[in-house]
């Protein structure tokens, strides 16, 4: 039962991206009654479409227009047209995102704090904490059924979990088990149990994983509250005289410009889609963008500092079977100036299929080195880091206006430069997680380099002064009352952890606010 | 997609017997090229036979498996063989050969030990036309559902049920 709303009707809230922040944000409207018009750039892709094909699921789901990058990051020389890996589709990067669900460590909140001065760092405290975010984490780890958490039990190891426990309690390691994952590790509820099948990043055939796109989109719209219009691409947010947002234009499926009202606007685009589409905007009355008088809209962009280490042994692993990331070692996400870094990061484990691990190993590479590394694939095992890195100013979005989308807009330039702090932590992931290999009788590691970002955070960051940030405390925009920024743009910093749970707590939060807010007639 | 066969009524006697030798490869009359041991044979239609066979011998160069036979590579580079792909692809392994031959090889076929072609591909890695032939492989090698079992690749595992219960935790040597 979904509903049709009219163009004209400006009483609806218009979401714009129906990814983890988006899709969430609006099924969590839709349940309390507001009347919403979600617009997804790309189409519908329901679990029994999904491909268990690593490039063809790509051509499926992955975002394909036009990008363009610069700085010193490997990703801008390797694939200098993609620099994210992540999804067009109703139900945005939640379609093949591998689940992983961790919580914020307290310090984490109140990142300036904690570390003190970082020569070169935007650092800056969230305006909201630990305890306040509690209550919503406990609702998103619920919403996605997170193992570990609520009485549910943990995924049971995989080979290369098993592999990766085993050098973790070589070397020492204390906090090493399969994860808090957005998968069903239980008969018990109404979502299959996580079959093993070992494609979670090309979408889970078996809905065992839980995505904004066939979970929280579904249940808005059996509410009846809740429009979702697939292949709508969201050209322009529109503003009155006073200086409110009206509404949107965007191209439909079929390529013709529409005009929706709104009485809210709401944008979950992902990191690099939502300052473009601010951006795009600009208007006479704001000629820097919508909600720019801070200049930070595009600013610190954050990606996690990430990088894989892949390891060979003389007996088999087969590390495709089962579970793509359910193992994690936590030991190194404190806060621990000493190694010379400030912030942490966690090691995940990681299998790719050979296609992807001919692209990813060792982008560029050729010749025996690179290919009898291949050679010995059946016998691989691997992990994925993923640590804080570092705010800066000038890791930028922009547009470039020499390169042009399918309808004629600029698309986005993305710089990004490692910040010192970022490459002393990778080294010494690289080291510790060659280590854990070592410790069970690797032959060879591979400290792989970062791929095309998956975490795309930090463009539109969340400030408790309006000079230093985009949004306030709820993701309202400082400058315009009603529009809202609702993905993981707002990330002031990004923490240690893989950032979806958060922005999926912070999207149930602001539904809650939204929804108190309509009813006091305040939007 | 796949390899062509042998023509009909021509012998593996008769191929052998008809050919100039080419490394591993033979070209065979107008436009045929067949392997040494005919595991593999095809008629190229835009570039020249021995073009061809030279860029077999480079595509195992950048990526060499000694365990994947030269058909799955034929496979992998058979795409140029078109009108519009076959200019550039004839003046880049022309340019191939005259390196070869700076290094005193009568052409890159010619050049004997691996270790030699390697030298001279990492004279030219910068080149466009061997960032073409290298990038192409990476899908054009490893994407072909074929070439997955010779690593142990299993592929597409949904219509088998997953791998719950089908070894997803069988590692034994721990
Ligand atoms: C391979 C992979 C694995 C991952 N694994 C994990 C993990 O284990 N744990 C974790 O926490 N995170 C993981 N992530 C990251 C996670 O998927 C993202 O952090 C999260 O989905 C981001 O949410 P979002 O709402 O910001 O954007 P998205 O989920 O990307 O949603 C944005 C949506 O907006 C749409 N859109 C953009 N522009 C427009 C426009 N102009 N008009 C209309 N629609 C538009 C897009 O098509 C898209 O559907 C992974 C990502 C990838 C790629
Ligand atoms: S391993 Fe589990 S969660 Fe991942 S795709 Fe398969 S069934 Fe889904």
């Amino acid at each position: 039962m979904t509903a049709p709303f009219d163009l004209s009707d400006d009483s609806v809230v218009v979401v714009i991206g129906t990814g983890a922040g988006g899709g969430v944000l609006s099924n969590e409207l839709a349940q309390k009654g507001v009347k919403v018009v979600a617009l997804e750039a790309g189409g519908r892709h329901l679990p029994q479409d999904f491909i268990n094909d690593e490039w063809d699921s790509f051509g499926q789901l992955a975002w394909l227009d036009p990008r363009t990058t610069s700085g010193d990051w490997r990703v801008s020389k390797d694939f200098s047209g993609l620099p994210a890996w992540i999804v067009k589709s109703v139900g945005g990067t939640t379609q093949h995102w591998a689940g992983a669900s961790l919580r914020f460590q307290e310090h984490e909140w109140k990142a300036a704090s904690s570390y003190g001065n970082v020569q070169g760092a935007s650092l800056l405290d969230w305006p909201i904490d630990a305890a306040e975010m509690d209550p919503w984490y406990s609702k998103a780890e619920d919403k996605l059924h997170v193992t570990r958490t609520g009485g549910r039990p943990g995924l049971p190891g995989n080979n290369n979990f098993k592999v990766f426990e085993a050098g973790a309690k070589a070397l020492g390691y204390k906090d090493v088990h399969t994860g808090r994952m957005a998968i069903s590790s239980s008969d018990d509820t109404d979502r299959t149990m996580c079959q093993q099948t070992g494609f979670c990043f090309q979408g889970c055939k078996w809905g065992a994983k839980w995505s904004a796109g066939y979970h929280d989109i579904e249940q808005g719209e059996a509410t009846g509250n809740l429009e979702v219009r697939p292949q709508s691409h969201v050209a322009r947010i529109l503003h009155n005289d006073e200086g409110k947002v009206t509404g949107v234009e965007y191209f439909d499926a079929d390529g013709n410009l529409q005009m929706q009202k709104a009485r809210v606007v709401c944008v979950a685009g992902n990191s690099f889609e939502s300052p473009r589409l601010l951006l795009n905007s600009a208007s006479s009355m704001f000629p820097d963008g919508l909600a720019n008088s801070s200049g930070q809209v595009g600013r610190n962009y954050m990606r996690h500092m990430t990088g894989s280490v892949y390891a060979v042994f003389d007996k088999p692993v087969r590390f495709w079977r089962g579970t793509t990331m359910a193992g994690i070692i936590t030991d190194e996400a404190r806060h621990d100036p000493s190694r010379g870094f400030v912030g942490g990061y966690e090691l995940e484990t990681l299998a790719l299929g050979l296609p992807f691990m001919a692209a990813f190993l060792d982008p560029g590479a050729w010749g025996r080195e690179f290919t009898s590394a291949l050679d010995e694939y059946e016998n691989m095992a691997g992990m994925w880091i993923v640590g804080e890195d570092m705010p800066q100013e000038t890791n930028r979005v922009t547009l470039n206006h020499e390169v042009k989308d399918q309808y004629g807009l600029p698309v986005v330039n993305v710089h990004f430069d490692d910040h010192p702090n970022d490459i002393a932590m990778r080294n010494h992931a690289y080291k510790q997680g060659a280590a854990v290999y070592d410790a069970v009788g690797a032959t060879r590691t591979f400290p792989t380099p970062p791929y095309p970002s998956t975490h795309n955070l930090g463009t539109n960051r969340m400030s408790e002064n309006a000079r230093d940030g985009v949004v306030n405390k709820w993701g309202r925009t400082h400058d315009i009352p009603n529009l809202y920024i609702s993905d993981g743009s707002v990330f002031t910093t990004g923490a240690a952890e893989n950032p979806t749970l958060t922005i999926v707590a912070l999207a149930i939060r602001q539904a809650d606010h939204l929804a108190s807010e309509l009813s006091a007639g305040n939007l | 997609m796949s390899k062509t066969q042998s023509p009909r009524g021509l012998t593996r006697r008769e191929l052998l017997s008809q050919t100039t030798a080419l490394g591993a490869s033979f070209v065979v009359g107008a436009g045929f090229i067949a392997s040494g041991d005919a595991a593999w044979a095809m008629e190229t239609t835009s570039l020249k036979p021995e073009t061809f066979a030279t860029l077999v011998q480079l595509a195992r160069d950048i990526y060499p498996h000694d365990k994947v036979g030269d058909e799955y590579y034929v496979v992998a580079v058979k795409g140029y063989d078109t009108a519009d792909a076959a200019p550039g692809i004839e003046a880049g392994i022309a340019a191939l050969n005259a390196a070869a031959q700076g290094m005193g090889n009568a052409s890159y076929l010619d050049t004997a030990w691996e270790r030699d072609r390697v030298d001279i591909l990492r004279g030219m890695e910068n080149s466009a036309f061997f960032q073409q032939i290298r990038g192409g492989l990476v899908t054009g090698l490893y994407n072909q559902k074929a070439v997955w079992p010779i690593f142990g690749y299993e592929g597409s595992s949904f219509e088998f049920g997953g791998y719950i219960d089908r070894g997803f935790n069988d590692i034994n040597w721990l």
